[in-house]
């Protein structure tokens, strides 16, 4: 199927990438290598110094540069002759439209992030250009064919949470506890203890806007004369309090959101507990040192179960005492330590500072089991993985190119060999026929239509599970709502007057058995959606206070028992892998959720395994599927 | 930490930061102190030198004495197909000059000559030799060289014919750790020599392994026998190489159809690299050194084998022993 001849047909097309990190640089290489001749590469970002350890196509020289317009120079200097047409600029943009796409035979995308990915799946449906979409995570990755009709698209299968954070909601935003996880351990832990010379972006945030970035060097230092108590309470107040108070003064950022709470030792330790008295076998100078294991605060406070969830108080004093610990006992440690979960005294110090931070927050707080796992699969890019996986990518869009449909496959690259496979083929669902995205099926929306006003409905459901980036909303034929710059003062002020009002009291009253309309006109995306009215909603499982239904939610997991983070090979087959994670903070939380899918000869070569761990396959009818050496 | 040697320095510490996060401070500090050589600079292996030299290997010797040709710039995107840039360098030299500006902590170099030529004591300098494109002979001869050094050398070869690729892992006998629910093992593998494991009668093979691994096998054998250069065939050769199939089968006693035959038509035909198979075993290889250095993960043991055709990447355990 790759024959020069075929090498050859690639010539006539023009082709679409989206992206030029990680993914992107590997990938605009091996097309030009494989004899693509027409490419256009989108991309946004400037080169940043921590690029260049992957993104090869970029030198120091280049740092502060469009990634599309540099990755174009690049490939032109060993494929002179060949046309690249780079675009510094957000996919979103509306020059991207339709149209735009209609001109390209295959899209492929090597994206960081989910938003960008639903909204170029939309517009690959709607120019009926097939998309090869891509991610990876350390050593895993996946190659996935999106062919309208023919297999399915981006969204068939519900997305969860995204899993990598724009660095703003890890340092001023946090909703959720991986959030403060994410902080705690890239941002926190690495200050205090990690290369000082790193970047980290805690130096410029954590001055707030009116700290000059010298003066937030100064705060992390210890002073001269500084006792460590004294310096542990002092960085605790600085991050946990007075960052906080600078926060809340950006009133902006708070008006759609809780505001956070400071917190200070003193708040929480009464006096004469703020010296962490240790007791019992503490001390941790009968234990061997380099030992990880053997300075513990948990022991020195006589914490005994990791299960637990502990108060912010508790919270606190671990966070003193192992700040303390680091300082006194693992002193040679410090200005390079990196977290690993195996270090106890780094998994405590991370917890208690995320469960401060949540605490801060209004977010639940979480045992030190539960910490770790989180903590622990917060994974990076590697640059091997990418290179494989812009193999994969291209091989699939020679296949797409000449409409090889029975041999599409979606691609699993595992760390660990899985039926002795490293590279795993299998073949493409079929498109779902619920989906609210590539089928016209409608959804269901449970909502207090007494209660609700339309700008909740625009901002929890069109924006935030629709991913509508410019929304026009209609009931029957009255237009209710609509986004764009190119709006008339009236209808802005009638629009926005709209959003104030509550569901039924529109002038024909949106109730149980209404159907909404929702589009958008740059995606070419429309959908609709059946109202039901619902009086009350749990606020814990249901905080929106509305539910969106409709298309096939994945099983429920049957089997919670990922571990903590060993076969993440395998229980990652189930849930596409959302970033070639580049400069976000990538968090990979295990999911056991089973994707039903066609398999070509997996099964039969089962009995015939010899793994020596969990396996867990991609596969409806081997769900979690256990395998074990005898 | 425990580790002889000096720490890393904060240049490498920034430039490094996302991959020590992903395999550890300590794997990194190996790794720059690692010495890499490679013998053949085609496709594959420009992609694999990408890779380490991303990684931040301590140095990497190159070895392809080969003029820059029409022939030498496919599938390699070190070299700039610019003879003002080329001329009179030899294809080790110009992919030398690309690989420096990827990495400036890393120091690459170049050997001429023929690398069957070089003896142990040469070989002895370094941690990871890579071949590629060579005659059955040279595999064995440089194997058993690694061999036989005290030190343990990780020895590997690497080949992408057409939409296929191969690589042979030789670590000896290899001891890692690897890390299970909280608890740390030790893993001990031993490998055979090219040699031992391609003697390995297929029919103890086990019935799923790849038709691939046979079918390059009869294609090596080919080469050998007729005197050619790897890669040196057309479809005219059809009819030798189903011929050598049949004795081939006949003296591992098993059915002709076992080596299928539009596989090897497909290897005598589509011998130049295909470029998406190079990024796929220069990234797989990349990985598999990595581990190796460091020590940490499970190696590949002892062949890694892959075809766009069906689009798996097996590994298969070749070994006379178990
Ligand atoms: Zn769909």
């Amino acid at each position: 199927m790759v024959s020069q001849k075929e090498v050859s047909a690639m010539k006539g097309t023009k082709v679409l990438m989206v992206g030029a990190g990680g993914i992107g640089c590997e990938l605009l290489k091996t097309l030009a290598l494989s004899g693509f001749e027409d490419i256009h590469i989108i991309d946004m970002d400037t080169i940043e110094v921590s690029n260049l350890n992957r993104q090869f196509l970029f030198r120091k020289s280049h740092v502060g540069q469009s990634k599309a317009k540099v990755a174009r120079d690049a490939v032109l200097r060993f494929k002179p002759n060949i046309s690249i047409t780079p675009y510094h600029a957000n996919v979103k943009d509306n020059t991207f439209d339709v149209d735009f796409y209609k001109q390209f035979n295959v899209v492929l995308n090597g994206l960081d992030n989910l938003d960008a990915r639903r909204h170029v799946n939309r517009l690959c449906l709607a120019a009926d250009v097939p998309l090869i979409e891509s991610g990876t995570t350390g050593f895993l990755g996946q190659v996935t064919v999106h062919v309208k009709g023919k297999t399915e698209c981006y969204e068939c299968q519900p997305k969860t949470a995204p899993k990598s954070y724009p660095v703003c909601t890890i340092t001023s935003t946090p909703s959720k506890f991986v959030h403060c996880i994410v902080w705690a351990k890239e941002l926190l832990f690495a200050k205090l203890y990690g290369d000082k010379n790193q970047d980290n972006d805690l130096n410029v945030r954590s001055g707030g806007a009116s700290g000059s970035s010298d003066h937030v060097e100064d705060v992390f230092e210890r002073k001269a004369d500084e006792d460590i108590e004294q310096y542990g309470r002092r960085i605790y107040d600085h991050v946990f309090g007075y960052n906080i108070e600078i926060a809340l003064e950006n009133k902006e950022t708070w008006k759609n959101r809780t505001r956070p709470r400071p917190i200070y030792v003193r708040d929480v330790l009464p006096d004469q507990l703020s010296q962490p008295q240790p007791n019992g076998h503490v001390d941790g100078s009968e234990c061997a040192v380099g030992d990880l294991s053997s300075v513990s605060a948990m022991s020195s406070l006589s914490l005994k179960n990791p299960q637990d969830i502990w108060s912010l108080m508790e919270n606190t004093k671990v966070f003193l005492e192992a700040f303390k610990l680091f300082f006194t006992k693992r002193q040679e440690d410090i200005g390079n330590l990196v977290f690993d979960k195996d270090d106890q005294l780094a998994v405590e110090f991370v917890t208690a500072a995320a469960n401060i931070r949540a605490s801060s927050f209004g977010i639940p707080l979480h045992s030190l089991f539960e910490a770790k796992g989180i903590a622990g699969n917060i994974i990076h890019a590697v640059a091997t993985t990418n290179a494989i996986i812009a193999g994969l990518i291209v091989i699939e869009a020679m296949k797409v190119l000449q409409n090889d449909e029975k041999n599409y496959r979606t691609t699993y690259c595992l760390e660990h060999p899985t039926q002795n496979m490293l590279l795993m083929p299998v073949e493409p669902s079929e498109p779902n026929k619920a989906c609210y995205v590539c089928s016209e099926s409608p959804l269901l929306l449970e909502i207090n239509t007494n209660r609700t006003k339309l700008g909740d409905f625009v901002e929890k459901i069109v924006k935030a599970k629709l991913g509508m980036n410019l929304p026009i909303i209609m009931h029957g034929s009255v237009l209710l709502y609509e986004a764009g710059d190119d709006l008339d003062d009236d209808m802005v002020a009638i629009y926005t007057a709209n959003l104030e009002k509550v569901l039924s009291q529109f002038p024909t009253p949106i109730t149980s058995g209404s159907m909404l309309t929702v589009e958008d006109m740059q995606q070419e995306f429309t959908c609709k959606i059946n109202i039901k009215h619902r009086e009350e909603f749990d606020e814990e499982k249901e905080p929106d206070g509305m539910v969106l239904s409709g298309w096939t939610q994945a099983p429920p997991p049957k089997e919670s028992n990922p571990s903590n983070g060993e076969n993440k090979a395998n229980t990652s087959l189930s849930e596409p892998l959302n970033a070639d994670s580049d400069d976000e903070v990538e968090v990979y939380v295990p999911e056991p959720v089973a994707k039903k899918r066609k398999h070509s000869d997996i099964t039969k070569e089962t009995e015939e395994e010899e793994e020596d761990e969990l396996v867990v396959l991609p596969d409806a009818n081997l769900d979690f599927k256990k395998k074990k050496l005898v | 930490m425990g580790m002889e040697g000096e720490e890393l320095t904060e240049q490498e510490t920034a430039l490094y930061d996302r991959q020590i996060r992903v395999w550890g401070a300590d794997a990194q500090r190996r790794l720059s102190k690692s010495h890499v050589f490679v013998g053949g600079m085609k496709g594959a292996v420009a992609e694999f030198c990408k890779n380490i030299v991303l990684a931040g290997v301590g140095s990497l010797t190159l070895a392809d004495d080969r003029p820059v040709n029409e022939e030498a710039l496919w599938a390699n995107f070190l070299i700039t197909p610019d003879e003002s840039v080329y001329a009179g360098k030899s294809v080790a030299e110009v992919c030398c000059d690309s690989l420096k500006e990827f990495n400036p902590m890393v120091h690459v170099t170049i050997e001429k000559g023929n690398i069957s030529s070089f003896d142990e004591e040469y070989f002895n300098k370094f941690d990871i030799i890579v071949i590629s494109c060579c005659s059955l002979e040279t595999k064995n001869l440089i194997n058993e060289k690694c061999r036989g050094l005290l030190k343990r050398v990780g020895f590997y070869i690497v080949d992408c014919k057409g939409s296929c690729g191969e690589i042979f892992v030789d670590l000896k006998t290899y001891t890692y750790s690897k890390k299970t629910e909280g608890e740390t093992l030790e893993c001990q593998l031993r490998y055979p020599s090219y040699e031992e494991a391609v003697a390995v009668p297929w029919k103890r093979l086990p019935r799923r392994m790849s038709k691939l691994y046979f079918a390059l096998r009869v294609i090596e054998k080919f080469e050998q026998a007729e005197g050619r250069n790897p890669g040196e065939t057309s479809e005219v050769d059809l009819p030798g190489v189903l011929k050598l199939r049949k004795e081939l089968c006949g003296a591992h006693d098993v059915a002709e159809s076992f080596v299928p035959e539009s596989l090897l038509a497909r290897l005598v035909t589509d011998t130049r690299e295909f470029p998406p198979v190079c990024a796929i075993l220069g990234g797989i290889l990349g990985q598999e050194v990595i581990k190796a250095i460091s020590g940490k993960g499970d190696p590949v043991k002892n062949f890694f084998l892959f075809d766009v055709m069906d689009g798996k990447g097996k590994v298969e355990d070749v070994s006379p022993f178990k």
